[in-house]
């Protein structure tokens, strides 16, 4: 029964199809390999996601090793939701690809982004797939290692120090949280996520422990992109070429969030953690100044990929906000974050990709006067500019209201007033670029632009509905976070 | 047809409607009967529902959840059906208006115009039909995203800059302070539909209520207390079709419609009144009527001083349901429908000065009642009924909010209310006074122009003269034509005020 193995599949396919694009070599035939993996890993992850939401988590020994033994792969509703983000980026931003890579990538390494992509989307299911935590490094250094690799391909040579810094920073980050593994593992003798639950709360105050906690947090803050571990980022998101941009955005540090979440809510889901160590106030202070700080320099960005990226450290945030808050509704606001943010900023960084290939430039001067010549292009910007915002009937509003729910339970009214007044920076970064694409005239003797072919406009419209989409009618993605994280907080049931 | 179909109909007609106009943009006439076409409509259908309402009917439409727990939904009570009948009804006058101005003053980009303004159209009816209060912010940020184009239509730096006031303000306060509040409210209620009492009886200590209404009150920037009152004169940088329906009907009385909600349908009359926490209401609201009806007395620029005008008046509203009397709430519901009727009349009158004349300022204006008679005539009637005179249905409302101010045995207010109607007096009379009395001065140019007397012949019936400045005659027909209804309007109301006050007694019911 295939049916059993989806969980296998959902990782094991990409594996095998990236050295497949290494030996096609051409550019057209590792794009058609690349897309048809990219839509098969999206119907696998849909259909393991209706499966948890029925029938609960799915285990999935792999070779049949028994757990804690054998490496297990555990799906559950947050790591399907994870899942599906992950591939269903991945399947809208494999059209876009054909023609962006085409216009920034040279021809005879073309087949290269192809295969280190597969790779990187390998490294990223296989995070949200695996109940192992040393499993679990393997998979990050996959993603990470790849993904250094795409980020060099930019057209801009800084492209190159760019992926050098990240993957600097990278490689601490994942040797930070491997010395973390490895206490856990001299203490407990165990690697299985379900199995260091039971069996960490004996251990909990020991100084290895809470040493091991430190490690981990830091390891995985520093992928994630947590201020003030941020530094690597808005450099790689700049220079990376577009796709890589739009792709990882929506996906690295998400999938980065959720190791996080499974380290804390999971691995050490039966330890009061918020007990052993002031991780609340710690997290919360460094959540609150990533949300300013990202918005603040966002605001004086000229290059509007750098802007966006800066932006992406705010909204990381407000991710990390909402599950320091430690209650069902800040963790439910965390995650459903993850969703929206992935579905805006996708959006963004695809309509930039559009406006790379017309014009070159994603210089803000350059876009004088593109509300005209490139009408649905900026107006998909638009949308996905109110939604950072948080403007009702977008993504971002629902994201917001669960947050600001959450601090009010909790009676931190001054977390709320925070969190609206950083979403009101947005306003001044995101409008700011309206202004110029609206208000001022095309530069003088500028060529003739004209609208980006619609295989690139349509996974950005995608993108640019889908959060409007999901912003009217919320329910769906949010029974699917609310059910996370109270599966995550009361543990399994 | 269900009241559910019905309902919904009021919304979508107006954005169907847009979309209509964006289709035809291209042969402007046809995208003009598209707009009167669906104005026509869209009255229709909310007309239909008036007889229901009236019968104590409460009309209800569900669209769907979009949190859980937490629907799009509209109910249909006295207060919404007023405000929906209002704006519903003035934008086909306005559409009438639009038509002779748009295309006397050769504006760029109309079709875009006339599709903004119709989602604009389409938020206010989801203001006025909203259900709950969650539905309520959601149509009221549409309400000022969907205007923002049409603020800066100019597309100038001096309509950039408005532009960013208009947004800062509105988004700043909406989202800084109104969405928190609704979230609390949320929060503590455990609902966030309207109802009658309130949602908050014993689930608020006196604190709390006192400060959860600040944060409606100035989250609220649409109703534009002071000190969030600035972007209603930025705005007025729009085209005057805009500032007339927009930023004196649906904009800004959404803004105070949906304070006077909040007060009657979230607190609740008795119980603000019990807690006693939110009488500093009563004297920010009459403080911001005092003191923007000073700054109106120094305004040259004429449609600067009508904004400053509606800042006043629209605080007339909230300080009425301050009172927190089933009067008070009343007078607030009729000087909502009164206002409506004179504002928008000053304001066509100042966009049809502009068109015939290109003067702003009011001390441009002497003499031009000659030229212009049917302008300022209409332009006397809404100005009577700002100061409160009868026979114009200004005095109706003033005359229940200050009855209300004296029963309640609420001096400030009373007090209030008669300092400004001596400002309103100030500094509407003089330019009534100017237009008819005083002669034109003498320009070198209009020597061969028409002299004394001459608005016999030029002015019984308006002709098209475009933008000639110099003996210039009255502005385009269809100028005159809304102008002309709208100040009768004004008129009509006082006589036969039974519809107005048969939805206002209701609210007034429900209230006490």
């Amino acid at each position: 029964m295939i049916a059993a193995h989806l969980p296998a599949l959902q990782v094991v396919v990409p594996l095998i199809s990236a050295p497949l694009c290494l030996l096609l070599r051409r550019p057209g035939a590792a794009w058609t390999v690349a897309l048809a993996v990219s839509w098969f890993a999206l119907a696998v992850a849909l259909s393991l996601l209706i499966e948890v939401s029925i029938g609960g988590p799915v285990s999935y020994p792999i070779g049949d090793w028994a757990a804690p033994w054998g490496i297990e792969y555990r799906v559950d509703q947050v790591g399907a939701l994870v899942l599906v983000i992950v591939t269903a980026i991945g399947a809208v931003v494999m059209p876009f690809a054909g023609a962006s890579v085409a216009h920034e990538i040279a021809s005879d390494r073309a087949y290269l982004f192809y295969t280190m992509y597969l790779l990187c989307l390998t490294g990223l299911l296989g995070i949200a797939i695996t109940g192992d935590v040393f499993n679990l490094f393997v998979f990050l250094e996959i993603s990470s290692l790849s993904s250094y690799v795409l980020i060099s391909m930019g057209q801009d040579r800084r492209a190159l120090t760019a992926a050098y810094n990240y993957l600097v920073m990278g490689t601490v980050g994942a040797t930070f949280y491997v010395i973390g593994v490895g206490m856990m593992y001299m203490m407990t003798g165990t690697l299985n996520m379900a199995d260091l639950a039971t069996r960490l709360p004996a251990v909990a105050d020991t100084r290895t422990i809470l040493m091991a906690l430190a490690f981990l947090t830091v390891g995985l803050s520093l992928k994630l992109a947590l201020f003030p571990l941020h530094t690597w980022l808005p450099n790689a998101y700049t220079y990376a070429p577009s796709v890589v941009t739009a792709f990882l955005a929506a996906t690295a540090t998400k999938v980065a969030v959720y190791a996080f979440i499974r380290v804390y809510f999971t691995v050490f889901g039966e330890v009061d953690l918020f007990e052993i160590a002031p991780m609340v106030p710690i997290l919360m202070v460094l959540a609150l100044a990533g949300m300013f700080v990202g918005s603040a320099v966002a605001i004086f960005q000229n290059n509007l990929k750098r802007m966006l990226a800066y932006s992406s450290i705010a909204q990381i945030g407000y991710m990390v906000l909402g599950l320091s808050f430690a209650s069902v509704t800040g963790l439910a606001g965390g995650i459903i974050h993850l969703f929206n943010h992935a579905l805006m900023k996708s959006a963004l960084f695809l309509a930039l990709g559009c406006v790379v290939l017309r014009l070159g430039t994603v210089h803000i001067d350059g876009l004088r006067g593109l509300g005209r010549r490139m009408p649905l292009t900026m107006a998909a910007f638009v949308v996905g500019g109110l939604s950072l915002i948080g403007v009702p009937l977008t993504v971002g509003f629902i994201s917001k209201w669960y947050l600001v729910q959450a601090a009010l339970e909790k009676g931190w009214w001054p977390i709320a007033g925070l969190i609206v007044l950083s979403s009101l920076l947005a306003v001044i970064y995101v409008w700011r670029v309206v202004e110029i694409a609206y208000f001022r005239p095309a530069p003088e003797g500028s060529a003739a632009v004209e609208e980006a072919p619609i295989f690139m406009l349509a996974p950005t419209w995608i993108m640019a509905g889908a959060s409007i989409y999901f912003g009217i009618d919320a329910t769906a993605t949010l029974e699917v976070a609310r059910g996370a994280a109270e599966f995550l907080i009361k543990g399994a049931p | 047809m269900s009241d559910e179909t019905t309902i919904l109909l009021c919304i979508a007609t107006p954005l169907a409607g847009a979309v209509l106009i964006a289709i035809t943009g291209s042969r402007p006439n046809l995208r003009e009967a598209v707009t009167l076409v669906t104005a026509g409509v869209v009255f229709g259908l909310v007309a239909s529902l008036f007889p229901q309402v009236l019968d104590g009917g409460r009309p209800a439409a569900i669209m769907g959840e979009m949190l859980p727990g937490l629907a799009i939904a509209f109910e249909v009570e006295p207060l919404g059906m007023m405000f929906a009948g209002i704006a519903s009804f003035l934008w086909i006058v306005t559409s009438v208006y639009s038509i002779g101005y748009m295309r006397g003053h050769h504006e760029h980009n109309q079709t875009r115009f006339y599709i903004y303004f119709a989602v604009a159209i389409a938020s206010a009816v989801g203001v006025a039909f909203a259900a709950n209060m969650m539905t309520l912010f959601v149509f009221y940020e549409v309400l000022t995203l969907s205007t923002f184009p049409l603020v800066t239509h100019h597309g100038t730096d001096e309509a950039k800059r408005a532009g960013r006031v208009y947004l800062g303000i509105l988004l700043g306060t909406s989202i800084g302070l109104q969405f928190i509040a609704v979230i609390w409210t949320w929060t503590l209620a455990g609902t966030l539909d309207f109802t009658e009492g309130g949602i908050l009886r014993d689930k608020a200590s006196p604190a709390v209520v006192g400060v959860l209404l600040a944060l409606y009150v100035f989250g609220i920037g649409k109703a534009a207390v002071m000190p969030f009152h600035r972007w209603l004169p930025a705005a007025m940088v729009a085209p005057t079709p805009v500032s007339a329906l927009l930023h004196a009907v649906a904009v800004v009385k959404a803004g105070v419609f949906t304070v006077l909600k909040v007060i009657v349908y979230i607190f609740g009359f008795d119980f603000l009144a019990q807690v006693a926490s939110g009488n500093w209401l009563l004297y920010v609201s009459g403080f911001t009527i005092v003191a923007a009806s000073v700054v109106a007395l120094r305004s040259d620029n004429l449609k600067r001083r009508l904004a400053y005008s509606t800042v006043s008046q629209l605080s007339y509203v909230i300080m009425a349901a301050a009172i927190l009397t089933p009067l008070s709430a009343m007078g607030a519901a009729l000087h909502i429908a009164t206002h409506a009727f004179g504002k928008i009349t000053l304001f066509f009158c100042a966009g049809s000065i502009l068109v015939a004349s290109h003067k702003t300022l009011v001390s441009e204006l002497d003499g031009i009642g000659r030229r212009m008679p049917w302008t300022m005539a209409a332009f006397a009637i809404g100005a009577f009924s700002m100061i409160g005179i009868p026979p114009t249905v200004g005095f109706v409302s003033k005359w229940y909010i200050l009855r209300a101010a004296m029963e309640a045995e609420q001096t400030f207010a009373a007090a209030v209310i008669v300092l400004s109607t001596l400002l309103n007096a100030g500094y509407f009379l003089p330019i009534v006074y100017a237009a008819f009395f005083r002669a034109a001065p003498a320009e070198p140019a209009t020597a061969g122009g028409p002299a004394l007397g001459a608005e016999v012949g030029n002015g019984g019936l308006p002709r098209n003269h475009g933008h000639r400045r110099e003996g210039h005659g009255e502005a385009p027909l269809t100028v005159v034509l809304a102008l002309t209804v709208s100040a009768a309007g004004i008129l009509f109301l006082f006589f036969f005020p039974d519809l107005p006050f048969a939805l206002a007694r209701q609210l007034a019911g429900v209230a006490g």
